[in-house]
């Protein structure tokens, strides 16, 4: 059992937990994941390594709630367990001094890019950061990311916060203002990470996107995560995560990542409803009770 | 430890009044089995073995052959003719016992070994009539312990103070914890996955190998004092030299088994609606798919499925298929019936459930609707040619006889691949240019201190191989640590000397 001896509450539908995991802190690299299974009957779930502490033996994870499983996962409370956590899995990112790089966060995708960003600029590099969301209070890892970047450009669709648009109009800002960025890293939901991939192409510059394709074990047992990268069958939890943007096949993946669609949506709405159906009955207990 | 082969509990026919003329004349008892019909929609055990009568009657037909072959065909030699005396002198306590000296796990083997080409192909009673039922009775009373029996565990020898680190807990690696832990050493093993138990977890359906036989046969194992670690992924978590040197372990048994599924490589396996028979397998089994959503973990089998492969997974795959309640569920396999490897009984079982074998046809590509989901896949006929090294003979593709199957799902169950991790992070362990473990007669690696069997060192094995594998690399593991002892030893005798 893994112990959840922190959590914050990032936006709504978002935590960050720190979970106590002394093996997997000690060897994670930056772009590792986790699989976690917090409970009896959820999904196996993975979950790229935000941060660790080898010294305390403790890992961060940041947690979108999107379907059933990982909604259990966010509303799981400090002092609570987690089953399993296993881990770290994929291959670490390269880090090399390359000069000056961009990392690109869209989303929780931000989550996932900052410890490269961090790495990266701990080689040496000069690091410029895009963090993208919807709107501002779904603008995550702000202050850390500025704290591993020389720079940061924050952008929003709605242009409720920082500059309006989608980060792959940053990133066109960002590559006519610099003649020679040596690598583009982009975590994000898989339009975006391929809508980059498509800005860079033209210049040939090397992106590297982490995919998250549906997973299982996460171990190279099973199969459920391959994609096509260049024409090849790869396994992306034992291959990747990380791979050449410019090779990467999206249009099977993203076909791909919604075999589970209308299942998914079933599984949630029956839990959110009987979720409301306690909260309801707990409000007319307190009701009777009051009367 | 207690000593194996010991064929002279038989008490000659004291117990059996039958002469064996007239045990001859005694047909095989068959087992209690569920019908086809309704077991297609559960995913109850099929084969429910015998009572104890006909146990009983069938154990009546044992000739108790003074040099008893089956006990030879039995890849871990167990006493046969003695444990089936000892069952009809209705001592199934000791009967149990009896089987458990030479295999830690009857309960399992019981049920999924193909005993059909191992002890009973050679039981004498065969060569004119049909075999004893040895599995079914070896299934009989361990079952008997489970219900009605006490287990205690085995005498321990004296605590060697060695430790040995157990990689993966299948057949293998649980045989080699149960033998070494009896022999006194301090034994974990480390489970990549959440659950022990290995294949018989997540690969063998619960229909064929309940997973709470699974489960009480890990407790018996726990009971001799291993302890088993769950979400270690040696080579990732931690690794083998770090085993050795911060852990103070001194030996290592790696049974990792099969690892990575194969695929095809024809255009449309990425569509989907492709399942490799590991996913659909472990979805089902290990993550309990079948109980969606009570169990979160989805899995999608459309209405008309083709499962492709000849095998044992394959069989596996496409019963398992079957019970989710798809129209339509057909076997693909590119040679014809008689080269199947699959065990002939769970044949047998997937023709009574109604599924549809189509023999000799190879697929060439699986086409998908503009939603990238299956819709249909396109095969080619075949023939049979010239045999192989193996002696199967080889299917030649028939030009021309290019045809489509209209399916929604496709499950690949064409065998496996050794999962690369623990060769990678382990310098100085030489594999074969299949990337299995290269290990000698003694089941040691080309590392000091480390042995492997089971399917990592031999690609594909049955679960009684890896049994078999286990119990000789304990055998190793044991001569091997007792000289470091006898080494160690000599050495603080010098410095106590000097
Ligand atoms: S998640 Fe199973 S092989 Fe990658």
């Amino acid at each position: 059992m893994f112990k959840i001896v922190d959590k914050e509450v990032l936006a709504p539908t978002l935590s960050k937990l720190i979970i106590e995991a002394p093996f997997i802190a000690k060897k994670r690299k930056a772009g590792n994941f986790v699989i976690v299974r917090a409970t009896e009957t959820g999904e196996r779930i993975p979950l790229t390594i935000v941060d660790s502490d080898e010294e305390k033996g403790t890992i961060t994870l940041i947690i979108q709630a999107i379907g059933k499983t990982t909604t259990i996962m966010t509303q799981m409370e400090r002092g609570e367990f987690f089953l399993d956590v296993v881990g770290p899995l994929g291959q670490p990112t390269p880090i090399d001094n390359l000069g000056t790089v961009v990392c690109i966060g869209g989303g929780v995708g931000t989550a996932e890019v900052y410890p490269i960003a961090e790495a990266l600029k701990e080689a040496g590099n000069r690091v410029i950061g895009i963090v993208g969301a919807r709107s501002k209070e779904l603008v995550i890892l702000e202050d850390e990311m500025n704290q591993v970047c020389d720079e940061v450009i924050v952008t929003t669709d709605d242009g409720s916060y920082g500059m309006k648009g989608f980060v792959t109009d940053a990133l066109k800002n960002v590559m006519n203002d610099e003649p020679d960025i040596k690598g583009v890293y982009a975590i994000g939901p898989m339009p975006m990470m391929r809508a980059v991939a498509e800005t860079t192409r033209p210049q040939e510059i090397k992106t590297y996107v982490s995919l998250n394709p549906i997973m299982m074990d996460g171990t190279g047992m099973c199969g459920a995560c391959r994609v096509t990268v260049n024409g090849e069958l790869k396994f992306a939890c034992v291959d990747g995560p990380e791979f050449d943007a410019h090779k990467v096949n999206f249009d099977e993946l993203i076909a791909r990542n919604r075999t589970y669609e209308d299942q998914e949506k079933m599984s949630l709405e029956a839990f959110l409803q009987e979720q409301e159906c306690k909260v309801h009955d707990a409000q007319t207990e307190q009701y009777k009770y009051k009367d | 430890m207690r000593k194996q082969n010991n064929t002279n509990t038989k008490t000659n026919g004291k117990v059996n009044p039958l002469k064996p003329s007239e045990r001859m004349k005694i047909p095989r008892h068959l087992p209690i089995e569920q019908g086809a019909e309704i077991r297609i929609s559960n995913f109850e055990e099929v084969s429910q073995g015998f009572n104890f009568e006909l146990a009983l009657e069938e154990a009546k037909r044992c000739l108790e052959c003074k040099n008893p072959v089956c006990v030879d065909g039995c890849p871990v030699n167990i006493d046969i003719p003695g444990f089936i005396q000892l069952l009809l002198e209705k001592d199934y306590q000791a009967a149990i016992e009896k089987v458990r000296e030479s295999n830690y796990l009857p309960a399992i083997c019981g049920r999924v070994c193909p005993q059909e080409n191992l002890c009973e192909i050679v039981c004498l009673l065969g060569k004119k009539r049909e075999p004893v039922a040895i599995g079914k009775l070896e299934r009989f009373v361990a079952d008997y312990e489970m219900a009605h029996g006490k287990f205690t565990p085995p005498q321990k020898a004296e605590p060697k103070n060695q430790k040995v680190a157990v990689i993966g807990s299948g057949p293998g690696g649980l045989t080699v914890a149960a033998e070494l832990a009896q022999r006194g050493y301090d034994v974990t093993i480390y489970e990549a996955l959440h659950e022990p138990g290995g294949v018989l977890i997540f690969g063998i359906p619960e229909f064929r190998l309940p997973k709470h036989i699974v489960k009480e046969e890990v407790e018996r194992v726990k009971a001799l004092g291993v302890e088993i670690k769950t979400n270690v992924i040696v080579g990732r978590t931690i690794t083998i030299d770090e085993l050795f040197d911060e852990l103070g372990y001194e030996s290592v048994y790696l049974g990792t088994g099969a690892g990575s599924p194969n695929f095809l490589n024809i255009p449309g396996e990425n569509l989907s609606g492709v399942y490799s028979a590991s996913e659909l397998l472990t979805r089902v089994n290990l993550m309990k798919a079948y109980k969606f959503p009570e169990y979160d973990t989805p899995l999608k089998i459309g209405k008309r499925v083709a499962v492709i492969g000849g095998g044992d997974v394959a069989m596996d795959a496409v019963r398992t298929s079957k019970r989710i309640g798809p129209e339509h569920t057909i076997l693909l396999y590119r040679r014809s019936r008689e080269e199947m490897p699959a065990r002939v009984e769970e044949v047998h079982h997937a023709e009574e459930e109604g599924i549809e074998f189509q023999m000799l046809t190879n697929p060439v590509a699986i086409h998908g609707d503009e939603n990238g989901w299956v819709k249909s896949i396109e095969c080619q006929k075949m023939k049979l040619g010239e045999p192989d090294e193996k002696g199967r003979r080889r299917p030649i593709p028939i030009e021309g006889s290019n045809f489509t199957i209209d399916v929604d799902t496709v499950v690949v169950a064409i065998g496996q691949s050794p999962n690369p991790v623990i060769q990678q992070t382990t310098p100085g362990l030489e594999t074969t240019k299949w990337g299995t473990i290269i290990v000698d007669e003694k089941g040691a690696t080309s590392r000091e201190g480390i042995y492997a069997g089971g399917d990592i060192a031999r690609g594909g094995a049955t679960v009684i191989q890896a049994v078999a594998d286990g119990k000789r690399a304990a055998v190793s593991i044991h001569e091997y640590l007792t000289q470091v002892r006898e080494e160690n030893k000599k050495k603080a005798e010098q410095v106590a000397e000097s």
